[in-house]
């Protein structure tokens, strides 16, 4: 989600990553923000069938340690 | 054993001992002409218009749990014809025509309750987008009056008209529109599929498809292998674990959607109504219940169960709209697993796998579709072509943004239809 | 009959209430139930389907028989449960489902008709005539559905909404929860005890036992005493725990003023709870099974537990020849209870054949079993067959059953969690880590002693004490009856005729049957063929013995046959309560601008635009339609000067050295070359290639911008910005803000715009020091504002901000100033007619699905850099000459109606699906043009400029011929606004 196509990646990138989905049932991480508050991006590690939630990260930070950004 | 007035008069009469299985329990053969994966509303449809019209009986609808149990079984009952857009507009009104006359074609009551759906607009330009739809819906040759606020007053007297936080400026009445049982629905189709010669294969679970050279082959299943030349998957928010066994990525997101009931009343709601500026809709079942609901809980779950915020936001909405339901207690509050597209519309395609075919992406608005895609998904899996009136339905179109269908008009984010 | 000395009701005040019309006395702390009962009435309802006499079954909130409806006018409620309605003076019940009177209920020939009408009979006919169903089947259908009857009136009543907080919620004040919450509380953990009840301490109420040396009632008022003495410790009587949610949360509604007549001066009548418990611990009791056998639903057969219920808390015998009959030792309680008491016990009847009897003399069959009962609307007799086959009759009018006990597991299913099956117990457990941090303890997981729920409440505490962090005081467990559960299954007794299970929804032993019959066999299609279990009791009284008997008729053991599942709420909850706050304005928020006020004294129609609220015109003296201001608005602004508060629309500052990165990469334009004192119409696209929003930003400074964007719009907006800078460039140095509330803007709009400015602004300004589309800090009488000569009207124009506690003021003197220069305010009708005439565009025609292609402005998407949407927006698709593009179009008759949401046609095409070109988006009447013209979408629009096309609208009866063409109607070179 974080890991945004360069613009020359071609239709079929950028069409997985807007629409195509693993879509699990289990573990997955997702986007929240904190909207009615300090509308902080988070990614929110959890369980789709639980609800659980194991992991919480600013996605600033996650996103930082993804490697060089253009 | 055909149903009817003399039927259950006679039964009655001497017993009710000659009742029988509305539906075999056959075991599952090694190899069938088709299979449908998943026994819902779609599948069980499906299975019938696939013998029904193309005489296809030597085929078996694998269900995982019991027949009808997702979904189907748990929706809000609503059919209608009231879509916008091109694409949509032909297939829902294509899919009405079926429900008029489902019950007699079943033999089996659907309790198909043409009451009308009234969709109430709040503004100005809400009203121009409805009467947009309107004449859409007119020009597919379907039925649609703009009622202006007077209109609304004399249909829905007890709607708040004074202190409502949105005024409402008037509505879009589809007269044609209404409910059905649905739990009629799907055993009206199992039935009819079954009395045609189709398996039923319950508590059955696909483990694996089997494709060799890109030529679909079978299925491995919790009951044994089956082969098979032509699969359909019509699983809803299990899509994408069933399509990952062909190893396809689809653009599915499953998220939950909230429905209730409250306990059995006298009839009180005669239509059904959608409110306009928030996030609610309802009528009332023939056994006295109010059916209702609002919007997804916004986060992908394959829970089937809700949480307060969207309920409370459901309920409120119903008090600021129809203050006469406040005394009507919630009975009981459930979800289903939605399988959310990017734009809302749904998708009967054929896949890159030969003979694999799929249709989901119904988001919360399957239930009205069953017939319409039962009978083009069977088309399908029959012909190898679309059928007419779903044409519209592919794959493809996110990837060529041809022909998108977006009827809430928020983009390719998959929680926002 | 009242029995003297016994109960825990308050003699010493009478209470008088009325029940189908007939008044009758109680005392303080009855129930309309134990009131009825103790006036010797025991019919109370009337079932479903057959309309079968029916009285009450129970005691508590399962009742699934006895449903009144409560109140008058607009404060009438249906389906109460009489076991549940404390009675006050004046209350007014009336029986329900029963025409014309509950004693004679017309309906009732349904029971004849029972053959036919069988487990879904329904979907079996009713099928023809075709035309019948919705005309005749169906409406009697509805008519006979339901129990109460909504009044129709809105809502009178004050609900409400609270949070409460805690350490540990304990579920259930009897023997467990008590202890749990004595454990805690001493602790000192903040603790929440709910009870459904009034009166806490369960089924100690209910029974005869002693804990310790006081009765089980009076130990339990002591507990109460002190935990409602401790500070951290929180009470809540009449409050139902009734959902398991996630996050450790929970609903609970209270019934806060339902037992008493209080109604006005904002005293809610129920508060809906949401309770964040760090742990909970369910004590939620358990419910006593019914025995299936013909006739087994006469008014005066009841629960075992109940008749002790009525009997040791109300202090009424519900019957005064009363016979008992059960497969359980605890059954026999009931039996020494009622003799102790003075109550004649005819029989007690154990179907047990070694069934061991202590402590009671009367006449005692084991091994038998009722196989029927007599009495139409009162129960007369029950037939008791032997063990060798024989039946007697006996002459009872009470009959307490009792099919052994079910634990309320049912919060541990909220969260998808299934029970376990205990064949010891013959009955349903909560499963281990069902609902996370919830320890279960007491009757609900299945200790059925008074000793055995006593330690279970202290394990309970302890356990959720550790898991809080928290040391434990030790507590001393008092002495009780520690018997063990003995009991032998007895679902269904064997018979011919009819043996109810949902008692409400009137379905037997045999609908079960029928629906395995049928190849209904999972228990989820066996309840929905025949509705058992879908009462408002929600099979509270039947699941488990449904179960059973589908079990048994498919060859299968409990287990493995299933269990459907429980799902919020445990008793039913009023939308009203939980939709409390959101009736009539309290929906949603109102946003108000500064000039809010001013505008409704001067008379303007307020609109909803959103959340706020916008003047719609602002009407003069001697005007007789809203066409008539608009169009002097519209004057104002074309002729001389108008002012609009334009504050609703989104204001975000953005400052840093990354800025104007950060704008570069949301709109399709540049920004980055944007000089200082400018500002630029700007694009923003979705990353899907469609159209976002569009406004204007200003460059205030190097580093710092000031972006508008629509009022509709504001808040994806914003999300989005904070999206981009958070999740995708993090490492851009650039800080932004929302200002839309902080700011109050004003359009000057108009020939004399700069002259009303001029006589304000404390430095005048000329079109050479501020140009079109300049912007920059000015001051106004010392307070500093910003300005920004930008237009939406095609004039020329401006918009001016200060901060927002100026608005009101500034607003005042903008007016003051625009009449004295011959023109005034103008509201939302007229700017949407000035906007039409110059082809800009709203919502209404960037709707969603709208690309830059689609509204011409492809040229927008700056080819020399990336931003959001741009690879998507070159799908072949959203490029397609074929789709509708804007373009603007004129009435060919010049007096003809244009309207929003018409559709398009070649000239002479039918108006169907396939000849659809394209539809008109918005239409105003342009007082220039002296017509009216709209502004929409056609295909290849742009080349057919010039063309003959028909709008039809089905909708508003027009079909009327329009020509295409330039969407800017007036001034196309765009002069005026460059003066």
């Amino acid at each position: 989600m974080l890991a945004r196509p360069d613009l020359d990646a071609g239709v079929a990138v950028w069409d997985d990553y807007l629409h195509l989905r693993d879509n699990p049932a289990g573990e997955t991480q997702d986007l929240w923000q904190h909207e009615a508050g300090c509308g902080a991006w988070l990614v929110v590690t959890r369980d789709t069938v639980s609800h659980e939630i194991s992991g919480v990260k600013l996605a600033a930070d996650v996103k930082r340690t993804m490697g060089a950004v253009s | 054993m055909r149903f009817s007035g003399l039927r259950v008069l006679r039964e009655g009469l001497t017993g009710n001992k000659g009742w029988s299985p509305h539906w075999r329990d056959p075991e599952p053969k090694a190899e069938y002409d088709a299979i449908i994966i998943g026994g819902g509303g779609h599948g069980l449809s499906t299975a019938y218009y696939l013998a029904k019209k193309h005489g296809m009986t030597n085929i078996a609808v694998l269900e995982k749990g019991y027949l009808g149990g997702g979904n189907v079984g748990r929706n809000t009952t609503i059919v209608r014809a009231n879509y916008g857009l091109e694409g949509n507009s032909q297939f829902y009104s294509h899919s009405l025509k079926l429900w008029e006359g489902l019950e007699q074609d079943l033999n089996y009551n659907a309790m198909m309750s043409q009451r009308g759906v009234l969709m109430l607009c709040h503004s100005d330009g809400q009203r121009d987008a409805f009467a947009r739809r309107g004449n859409m819906m007119i020009n597919q040759g379907d039925d649609a009056e703009l009622l202006s606020v007077e209109g609304v007053r004399r249909t829905l007297p007890y709607l708040d008209f004074e202190n409502t936080r949105f005024p409402i400026y008037g509505g879009l009445l589809h007269r044609r529109g209404g409910t059905a049982r649905h739990d009629a629905v799907a055993w009206g189709y199992a039935r009819g599929a079954d009395q045609r010669g189709v398996d039923l294969i319950q508590q059955c679970e696909v483990k694996g498809i089997d494709i060799e050279n890109g030529i679909v082959k079978g299925v491995q299943t919790t009951r044994g292998a089956i082969r098979a030349k032509k699969v359909g998957v019509v699983v809803a928010g299990r899509s994408s674990q069933v399509a990952a066994m062909a190893g396809m990525r689809l653009p599915i997101e499953s998220h939950v959607l909230q429905a209730f009931v409250t306990e059995g009343l006298k009839p009180v709601i005669d239509h059904v109504v959608s409110f306009g500026m928030g996030h609610f809709y309802i009528s009332q079942s023939d056994k006295g219940g109010l059916v209702f609901g609002g919007d997804l809980d916004f986060y992908a779950s394959y829970a089937a169960r809700g949480n307060m915020p969207m309920m409370e936001h459901v309920m409120e909405a119903g008090m600021t709209l129809m203050p006469m339901i406040g005394k009507a207690k919630v009975l009981r509050s459930w979800g289903g697993i939605m399988d959310m597209t990017p734009d809302g519309s749904p998708i009967i395609d054929k896949t890159e796998t030969e003979g694999l075919f799929v249709n989901c992406g119904w988001c919360y608005g399957g239930f009205k579709a069953v017939p319409g895609s039962g009978d083009a998904f069977a088309h399908l899996m029959a012909t190898g072509e679309r059928h007419a009136a779903a044409a519209a339905f592919r794959l493809d179109r996110f990837r060529t943004g041809v022909g998108l269908m977006d009827e809430e008009a928020t983009g390719s984010q998959h929680n926002l239809h | 009959m009242r029995i003297a000395g016994k109960g825990l009701v308050d003699r010493n005040r009478r209470v008088r209430f009325s029940f189908d019309g007939i008044s009758y006395d109680g005392f303080a702390g009855d129930t309309v139930a134990s009131a009825l009962l103790a006036n010797g009435v025991t019919l109370m309802g009337r079932s479903f389907k057959y309309h079968r006499p029916r009285g009450v079954l129970s005691a508590g909130s399962e009742e699934p028989n006895a449903l009144i409806t409560v109140g008058k006018g607009a404060g009438a409620e249906p389906n109460v449960r009489a076991t549940q309605a404390e009675i006050y003076d004046g209350l007014v019940a009336k029986s329900q489902n029963a025409w014309p009177s509950l004693d004679f209920d017309v309906m009732a020939v349904n029971d004849l008709a029972a053959p036919f009408l069988g487990a879904g009979f329904y979907y079996k006919t009713f099928m023809w005539p075709k035309k019948f169903w919705e005309a005749i089947y169906e409406p009697v259908i509805r008519k006979a559905a339901g129990l109460g009857a909504l009044s129709g009136k809105a809502n009178e009543d004050a609900y409400e909404k609270a949070f409460a907080f805690c350490d540990l919620l304990v579920i259930g004040a009897g023997p467990a929860g008590l202890m749990a919450a004595l454990v805690a509380g001493r602790a000192g953990a903040d603790v929440i005890l709910a009870d459904e009840d009034c009166l806490m301490g369960g089924r100690l109420n209910a029974e005869s036992g002693a804990v310790g040396h006081q009765s089980g009632a009076g130990w339990a008022a002591s507990v109460v005493a002190e935990l409602a003495a401790m500070e951290n410790v929180r009470l809540m009587s009449r409050t139902t725990v009734a959902g398991a949610y996630d996050g450790r949360m929970y609903g609970a509604l209270e019934r806060v003023n339902q037992h008493t007549s209080r109604r006005s001066g904002g005293a809610p009548l129920e508060c809906f709870w949401r309770i964040a418990a760090k742990h909970s611990i369910l004590a939620a009791g358990a419910i006593e099974r019914p025995v299936a056998f013909q006739n087994n639903d006469r008014p005066g057969i009841m629960t075992a537990g109940a008749v002790r219920a009525y009997l040791n808390r109300w202090g009424v015998s519900p019957g005064k020849r009363v016979a008992v009959f059960g497969n359980n030792d605890d059954a026999h309680r009931t039996a020494r209870d009622l003799v102790k008491a003075g109550v004649h016990v005819v029989a007690l009847i154990d179907s047990r054949a070694g069934a061991v009897i202590e402590g009671f003399d009367g006449q005692v069959f084991k091994g038998a079993q009722v196989c029927n009962s007599g009495g139409r609307k009162a129960l007369e007799s029950i037939t008791v067959r032997v063990a060798s086959g024989e039946e007697e009759a006996l002459q009872v009018d009470c009959l307490a059953m009792s099919g052994g006990w079910n634990p309320s597991v049912h919060l541990t299913c909220h969260m998808n969690g299934r029970p376990t099956w205990r064949e010891d117990l013959q009955a349903f457990v909560p499963t281990e880590g069902a609902v996370p941090d919830m320890t279960v303890a007491g009757a609900c997981n299945g200790v059925f002693s008074t000793a055995g729920c006593l330690a279970d409440g202290v394990a309970a505490g302890k356990a959720a004490l550790k898991a809080l962090g928290k040391w434990a005081v030790e507590v001393d467990v008092l002495a009780a009856e520690d018997a063990a559960y003995r009991m032998e299954p007895l679902w269904a007794v064997a018979g011919k005729g009819r043996a109810w299970l949902d008692f409400q929804n009137d379905v037997s032993v045999k609908d079960i049957k029928q629906a395995a019959v049928e190849n209904f066999m999972s228990v989820e299609h066996m309840k929905r063929y025949t509705t058992q279990g879908m009462a408002t009791d929600q099979g509270k009284s039947s699941n488990v013995a449904a179960l059973a008997i589908l079990a048994d008729a498919t060859g299968r053991g409990i287990p493995e046959t299933g269990t459907t599942t429980f799902r919020p709420p445990y008793v039913p909850v009023a939308i009203a309560a939980m939709g409390a706050g959101g009736q009539g304005h309290g929906f949603a928020p109102e946003r108000l601008t500064t000039s809010h006020k001013r505008s409704v004294e001067m008379g303007a129609p307020m609109i909803e635009a959103g959340l706020w609220y916008r003047p719609s015109y602002f009407p003069k003296a001697g005007e007789a339609t809203w066409r008539e201001s608009c169009d002097r608005e519209v004057g104002y602004v074309r002729k001389s000067v108008g002012v609009c508060d334009v504050s609703t629309l989104g204001k975000i500052d953005i400052q840093g050295p990354d800025a104007a990165k950060l704008l570069d990469f949301v709109y399709t334009n540049m920004f980055s070359t944007l000089k200082v004192g400018r500002v630029r119409y700007g694009l923003m696209l979705r990353e899907d290639g469609h159209v976002m929003d569009d406004g204007t930003c200003a460059r205030l400074d190097e580093q710092h911008y000031v972006m508008t964007t629509t009022t509709a719009a504001a808040g994806n907006v914003m999300r989005h910005l904070e999206f981009v800078t958070q999740c995708l460039h993090p490492e851009w140095q650039v800080a932004f803000t929302s200002v839309t509330e902080q700011w109050a803007q004003f359009a000057i709009a108009g020939p004399k715009a700069r002259e009303l400015l001029n006589g304000l602004l404390d430095k005048a300004i000329d079109g050479e020091s501020w140009p079109f589309m300049a912007c920059g800090a000015v001051s106004i009488g010392g307070v500093q504002g910003r300005l920004f000569r930008i237009s939406f009207s095609g004039e020329h124009a401006y918009e001016l901000a200060v901060p927002a506690r100026y608005g009101v003021a500034l607003f005042d003197a903008l007016v003051t100033r625009a009449e004295a220069l011959g023109g005034g305010p103008y509201g939302m009708e007229a700017l949407n007619v000035l906007r039409i005439e110059k082809g800009f565009i709203t919502h209404a025609e960037i709707e969603g699905r709208a690309t830059a292609f689609d509204i011409g402005m492809e040229r927008m998407i700056s080819t020399k850099k990336d931003c959001v949407g741009k690879v998507m927006a070159a799908r072949k698709g959203l490029v397609n000459q074929e789709r509708p593009q804007l373009v603007g179009f004129k009435p060919v008759d010049a007096d003809a109606e244009l309207s929003g949401g018409a559709h398009l046609f070649e000239r002479g095409a039918d108006a169907v699906r396939v000849n659809h070109q394209g539809h008109i988006s918005s239409v105003a009447y342009s007082p220039a043009l002296e017509r009216m013209i709209g502004l929409g979408f056609l295909s290849r629009g742009p080349e057919r400029m010039g063309e003959v096309v028909r709008m039809v609208d089905h909708m508003r009866g027009l079909d009327t011929e329009v020509e295409v063409c330039n969407p800017v109607f007036l001034d196309p070179e765009g002069e005026r606004v460059r003066g």
